[in-house]
This record gives structure tokens, sequence and C-alpha cells, in this order.
């Protein structure tokens, strides 16, 4: 049995490992929720974005705080409003659908299209938020309880879920989702992707920053290792202040676009302090980076 | 093979369920591992392993059951351009350097083909690439012969690399911790309970008093929500515990930053408790309280965990004056202490620092008979919480 699937292949502006692709590709074609994890600002959240642009679907995000509950997804009854016209009159109070507001994960089943949801930092909300969303996310239809409205999907979402970790998710929940943990890249994957955001950018100049940031990522005492995205934004500052190689060769400048805490910082002055000058090379690295 | 390959996931411990077999199935049908075993080593992952902690046990079971098995692509054009392109990869050592060097890329590609043709003819089994060590670029002399490796797109790495690279040891989580993981751990470490004074309006409540008031508000309140956990801490110092020194301060900071607790106090210790227990680490008589006084300040409702790696001589646990330390000689052995802290503190757990495999002596054999014992580390911790907050264990002495 071979059917014609949309595959996704990674788009100009996001590097992709093969595994990621991989795994973005069986989500689609199972119809299961793709579950990401990662380090912070390993691109979780905008991968989403990618696969929306790369298969041409719309993009639904539903960001998820401590508070939110499984029912805002799907729709929210607005009684406030309703309450409000019934006594100061604005519109048919008998027309209880005038009042009812479809949450993300509403929008994602009513469209008549496929759309990608994104279902960002699940762990944020409770324990049991995951499970509430078990049967809607299997079968991709609910019911709207005041007006008996069944909502059910025509095109089944591309669902792409994000964690930090911050919770378990439960058992029953991970066994209907396609999992992926996105790796942090590896030097050569990063000369990548700093191309794709940086394309004119010195080769020496490049190598140089890059040892540093994985050099400041080996540090074991810090509380906090840069990310990606950090290092895209350490770069802009460098271009942007106009720093030599030489001036990088000697000292790590702008350390506070790397270091968000002042911990670290102090550490690396130490560091510095005590070693006189950061790497140039790779091979001092170690020999995970040298080649 | 395949079946094979379910049966050692569940072997490393890795909870695969039909459901996730059958998504794998399901996607094999679909043609998505496009016939290359890299493919499929990334779509089986997605599919049948849902936690990072279990990556490393995923690469073991996937090393056991392929090796050997390499990827069945068919020889193209397409792959000889890819070849003649191929460029270094970093995780070549100098020695494999040296060797490459020997050899020229004509000679290479001669030899490449030379052996596919070969290969071909021959056709034993079907899928599999005997390299000739070390004679490519991609060669890895070592352990896993796979002299040319034919598999992935670009820079993707090959399955059976990574896997055999175990990149993902880091994310197990029976290794020891850090205190972001600990304080995760000791989250759970929770019981709602409604005590204490009325301050949170109950809304439904509320309602529901209101529509039998026929619409007159009503106004009900409720006590919120609090976490009802006590905890006791006790800690072993000096001695064996040394090594472990940081590890232990990285629990107490963790417990430190677990807010919430509705109380938390910890106390020092050196090798086994006796009648007497430190507020400081130091252990000095003048920072101690009688086991009696803290029996009488903290209730029973108060859970207990003590780490220490119930390492010591048998006769400090089990003689009377057996204190090492002879300035505080006591009559009444370790063990009674140890019985009776437990009796106190029904919800007691031991957490050792030391792995379990090292839980030979006799000491620790007669502790872990009193105290629930725990390795620490992630899952032991969240073991552990579960003991404390969880059903009632009858492995009370």
């Amino acid at each position: 049995m071979t059917r014609k699937f949309i595959q996704f292949q990674g788009t100009p502006e996001y590097v992709t490992s093969a595994a990621l692709q991989d795994a973005v590709n069986v989500a689609i074609a199972l119809e299961r929720p793709l579950l990401l994890k990662g380090e912070p600002g390993t691109g979780k959240t905008v991968l989403a974005g990618h696969v929306a642009r790369a298969l041409g679907m719309k993009l639904l995000t539903w960001h998820i705080k401590s508070t939110s509950k499984a029912q805002d997804g799907l729709y929210v009854y607005d009684t406030v409003q309703r309450l409000n016209d019934s006594r100061f009159g604005g519109g048919d109070v008998a027309d209880i659908r005038r009042y009812i507001r479809l949450g993300p994960l509403g929008q994602s089943f009513a469209s008549p299209e496929r759309v990608v949801l994104l279902i960002d930092e699940i762990d944020k909300a409770d324990l049991e938020f995951p499970n509430d969303l078990l049967r809607e996310l299997d079968e991709m239809q609910f019911t709207i309880m005041e007006t008996s409205d069944t909502i059910r999907a025509q095109n089944r979402p591309v669902v792409m879920i994000t964690s930090n970790n911050e919770k378990e998710l439960p058992d029953a929940f991970l066994r209907r989702c396609i999992f992926h943990f996105i790796d942090f890249p590896d030097r050569e994957q990063m000369t990548e992707i700093v191309a794709v955001h940086h394309k004119q950018l010195d080769e020496k100049l490049l190598e140089q920053v890059l040892i540093k940031f994985f050099w400041l990522r080996e540090q074991p005492e810090f509380r906090k290792k840069p990310s990606t995205s950090e290092l895209v934004d350490w770069i802009s500052a460098l271009l942007r202040g106009g720093v030599t190689l030489e001036q990088l060769e000697k000292t790590v400048p702008f350390v506070g676009v790397l270091l968000k805490k002042e911990q670290d910082v102090r550490v690396l002055d130490r560091t510095l302090k005590a070693k006189g000058a950061p790497p140039t090379t790779w091979s001092q690295l170690g020999p995970r980076y040298s080649q | 093979m395949f079946l094979d390959f379910f049966y050692a996931l569940r072997q490393e411990g890795i909870p695969v369920s039909i459901q996730e077999w059958r998504a794998l199935l399901t996607s094999l049908e679909h043609g998505l591992h496009r016939d290359s075993l890299d493919r499929f080593y990334g779509i089986a992952r997605a599919c049948l392993v849902k936690t990072e902690a279990h990556y490393d046990a995923f690469d073991r079971a996937f090393l056991r059951v392929f090796e050997g098995v390499e990827g069945a692509l068919p020889i193209t054009d397409a792959l000889l351009d890819w070849l003649r392109e191929a460029r270094d990869l970093p995780e070549l050592t100098a020695e494999q350097w040296e060797k490459l060097k020997e050899l020229s890329t004509t000679d290479l590609m001669d030899q490449f083909d030379k052996t596919l043709r070969e290969q071909k003819e021959r056709h034993d089994g079907g899928s599999r690439w005997v390299g000739t060590g070390g004679s490519s670029p991609y060669g890895n002399s070592g352990r896993h012969p796979s002299g040319i490796r034919v598999g992935g797109e670009g820079r993707s790495r090959s399955a059976m690399k990574v896997a055999e690279s175990r990149r993902y040891l880091g994310y197990r989580t029976d290794i020891t911790l850090d205190i972001r993981q600990m304080v995760m751990a000791l989250r759970r470490l929770r019981q709602l309970t409604r005590t204490g004074s009325a301050t949170e309006l109950d809304l439904e409540e509320t309602i529901d008093k209101t529509c039998r008031n026929a619409g007159e508000i009503e106004l009900e309140f409720r006590p919120p929500r609090r976490n009802d956990v006590r905890l006791l801490l006790m800690l072993d110092v000096g001695g064996t515990m040394d090594p472990y020194t940081q590890l232990v301060g990285q629990l107490l900071s963790a417990m430190k930053q677990t807010h919430g607790l509705r109380d938390f106090r910890f106390y020092y210790f050196h090798n086994c408790i006796y009648d007497r227990i430190f507020t400081h680490p130091w252990l000095r008589r003048q920072d101690s309280v009688g086991l009696g006084q803290l029996f009488r300040e903290l209730d029973g409702r108060w859970k207990l965990m003590v780490v220490g790696d119930a390492a010591m001589h048998p006769a400090e646990l089990l003689q009377s004056y057996g204190n090492i330390d002879h300035t505080e000689a006591v009559e009444s052995t370790g063990l009674d202490c140890l019985q009776m802290v437990r009796q106190r503190y029904p919800r007691a757990v031991w957490m050792n620092p030391d792995p379990p495999r090292a839980w030979g002596s006799r000491s620790t054999q007669v502790i872990g008979k009193i105290f629930p014992m725990f390795h620490l580390s992630v899952s032991g911790l969240e073991d552990a919480v579960k003991t404390l907050v969880g059903a009632r264990t009858d492995k009370a002495a």
C-alpha cells in the first residue's frame, strides 16, 4: 500500500536533521500529534511555523499557560457578555451560538482546509491537562454542550506540541504521540544554521565565534548555557559593534548577549583571569571538536 | 528480526506498547523509511520512544539487533556522485586520516566499485555491505566494520554511527542529577489539603447557594488548597560520604528551593543515627538535639528522608557504645536508634548515593531492611517521593 504523502524537507531558513524530518513526516502520515522536546533555543516552537509554510498550510497557535484548561482550546461560552447583552440590550440573547467562541483547537477542527496547530509549552499547564485532550485529539471532534453542535474535523490538523520538560506527561498521552528530541546542533549543523541567518560572514570570524561559543557551552560551572538563538544574536552584536578577528581571539566581547546570569559572567571572568585568553583553535576544546 | 527488535527494546526497559508498534508498522507500510536503515532508525525512534531518557537504551537495542545489517540502498549514479563529493567527517581520528592518505581517490572509488560488484554477484543475504576496513572515507576499522557507508543524504549520520556513538547517555535518568532535576523530582512531594481559614471564594458553592436563594447572592468561602507535606531530612556527613559532599549539597539546596512544603527541617549525623542528631555539619554537642526531643517536636505526620551511604563497621550498628566517636558513648545500639526513628516516622526513605550494585555490605543490608532504600538519582528520587506520599509500605520493621 503506497499513498502519496506531503513530505516535509525543511525550509531554506530552517535547518533540520534527517531524524527530525522523519519524525515530522511520520506524524503527518499517521495523523498523530508530534511531541517535541529539547533544550531551550533549539527551535521547537519555530519548527511549526516552518512546517506550515513548507506544506502551504495555515498555522494556529495555542500558547499554554499555567492556568490553561483543555476546555479553553475547544470553545469558550462567553456568559458574561450574554448577561451584559441581556441587561443592557445588545443583540439576540436567545441565540447562544453568538456567545460561543472557538479556541485554537476548535478552530483547527472547524477550518475547511488542513491546518498546522501548535500547542506550545504543554508542560506549563496542570498535570491533568494532556489527559483532558486525549479524546479530542484521538477523535478530532467534540460537542458544544450548550448548543449540542458537534464540531468534527474535516481534515485532521497537523498537531505539533512542544514541551520544556517541566512536568512529566502522562503515559496514555505519550502513547498517542510521535516523539522527537531536538539535539543541540553539533559544530557542522551550527555552521549551517548560522549561515542561514548571517549570509555574508567571514569564514575565519565565524570559526572563532563558534569556538568561543562551544567553549562557553563546555564550561561546567555555568548555570545557563548559551543557546542557538543567543549565538545568532551575539553574531549580530559582533557585526554591528565592528569587532575584529584580533579582538575576538583575545576576549569574549558583548558577553552579556550570551550569558544571562550574573554568576555565569563572574565565573567567566574568573576563568579568563586564570587562563589568560579563550581558546582559538578547535583542538583546545578537546577531542570531540577537533577534526 | 522485527519482533526481535520489539523484544530487545522491551528488554532494555523501553515500555513499547502494541499501539506504538502498530504505528511503526503503519509508517513502514506507507513506505516512509524509503528502504533505508537510517531512515528506519529515525522513524522507529520517533514512533517507539517517548522520552529522551530512553534514547540511549534504544541505541543499545538497535545496535544489538541490526549490527551488521547495512543500508540496502540501490546503487545509483547519484550515490557515486555523492561519494565523490564526500568530505571528511569530523569523527575521523588522526590515525584513520593517516590510513586514508595512503589511498588516492581513484583507488578508493575503484575499490569501492569492486566491493560492490562482488557483493551484488554473491548476494548473500542481500543487504550486507562488508567494507574493506579503513579504506574508505567513512570507514571505521573498529568494532563496526562498515567500510564505505551507504546511507543517508548529505550530512546525516548513519543510524549505526549514531547508535554507536551513544550520544544520549547524558539523558539517562538513572545517573545522578543536578539541582533543577532534583527540584522537579521533589515537586511531586505534595499532598493537597484544605485546612486553615476559609479565604477562597468557592464559586460553585456560591452559585448553588445563590440559586437556592432565588437569585439573591450568597457568598460561600472555603480554605485554599495547601501542601500538607512536612519533610525531615537527615544527612550523613564526613568519612565515606565525603565524595558525595557536592551531591548532598545540591539535594539540600533543591529541598530549600522546593517551595510549598508545609514545613522542612534538616539535621546531620555521622555514619549512623544514635541518641542525638546535629543541626550543624560540624557535629558539636552544643548544636545537637536529642532524639526524644525531636520526637516530641515533630510528630509522625512528618516524612523522613535519610541520606547516607549506610556503609559502616557492623559494630557501629549492632553493639552498645558502638558510636565511632568515643566522646559520644551511647548505650543503645545504632540499630535500635534507627528502628526507633523508623517507628516514629512511618513514612521514611533512605537515599543512598552509592550505586545499587555497591549495596552489598552487611550494614547496608541491615539498614535496607529497616528503611526502603533508593539510589540518589533522578529516578531513585522520584521513586522515593512516591513512597513518601503514596500508599503506605509494609516495610516497617
